[in-house]
């Protein structure tokens, strides 16, 4: 029974793998993961303004030309500063950002861990 | 003593917490990054505006004048309120003004340059839109001073007198 169980979650997993394979294509995924400037809170893919419409057809023109997405990511990058990316790389400017998650957690579990000690203390 | 840590630790945090959000009350809430981009002007093909011929970018930034790249359209408000400026400018000598006619209809584009005169010494369409991301725009009206193929001074929104007499003096 249990390798039965076991069958079918493998047997969906894979299904869902594969048909989020299908459904990607490579102009939207990349206009998904940049930011409209001009329209902020949004990204390109979901915007409708003149800037977002620009950079759909741009972002299309590249990757006709044979630019790969961090080719595309690095250009536009160039053009408009890491704020266009909505997942900037790792350089002195977004140290903060990328490890204060990890200082938090760090600090986090540093209380949990001393309430812990502190109670077994106690009984 | 831990029970005395706890209220001032919280204090202190609240009162950050409140300085920080307060003092963003006041700021703008349109983020634009300093951008250390290349200053180098992007190389293009475009349509000439009334010919239709197509023209290169190495063609229209020749030498070592200054020219002054200005994003318009007929759609767009304060394109017009910047015109008179343009119209100034376009009477100085070492100075070529260049349009780049943003998402535009034809018809109205000429009526707008019939109506309010036409200061550019040449203009090329831009219909998609996609020389403004090349230029590393955000839309109309945006302009950009240019010397020897390179940006010097970038300017987003609508030319006004202070930006005025600084192009006038950085063409000096």
């Amino acid at each position: 029974m249990n390798i039965l169980k076991l069958l079918i979650t493998v047997i969906f997993l894979i299904n869902f793998y594969s048909s989020d394979l299908k459904a990607k294509n490579l102009g939207t995924e990349i206009t998904k993961n940049l930011r409209c400037l001009i329209c902020q809170g949004q990204s390109v893919y979901d915007s409708d303004s003149e800037f977002a419409n620009s950079l759909k057809i741009l972002v299309e023109k590249k990757l006709d030309d044979g630019l790969n997405e961090k080719q595309i990511y690095d250009y536009l990058k160039n053009k408009y500063g890491d704020w266009i990316l909505y997942d900037p790389g790792f350089n002195k400017n977004t140290y903060f950002l990328w490890l204060l998650p990890i200082l938090m957690f760090v600090f986090g579990g540093a209380i949990i861990l001393r309430k812990v000690i502190l109670k077994k203390k106690k009984l | 003593m831990r029970t005395k840590i706890f209220p001032i630790f919280l204090i202190i945090t609240f009162s950050i917490t409140f300085y920080v959000f307060y003092k963003g009350l006041q700021n703008s809430n349109i983020y634009t990054p300093e951008i250390k981009s290349e200053i180098k002007i992007p190389r293009f093909e475009a349509k000439e505006f009334f010919s239709k011929d197509m023209i290169n970018s190495d063609q229209i930034f020749i030498g070592s004048e200054f020219y002054l790249l200005n994003i318009w359209a007929s759609w767009c408000i304060p394109c017009k309120e910047e015109h008179k400026y343009l119209m100034d400018l376009s009477k100085k000598e070492n100075i070529k003004i260049i349009g780049q006619n943003y998402k535009d209809n034809f018809v109205n584009a000429k009526n707008f340059l019939i109506k309010l005169d036409n200061p550019y010494d040449l203009i090329f369409s831009d219909n998609d839109g996609t020389i403004a991301i090349e230029w590393g725009a955000y839309g109309v009206p945006e302009s950009f001073l240019i010397k020897n193929n390179q940006i010097i001074k970038k300017i987003i929104g609508p030319l006004n007198e202070k930006l005025f007499s600084e192009i006038k003096e950085l063409t000096q």
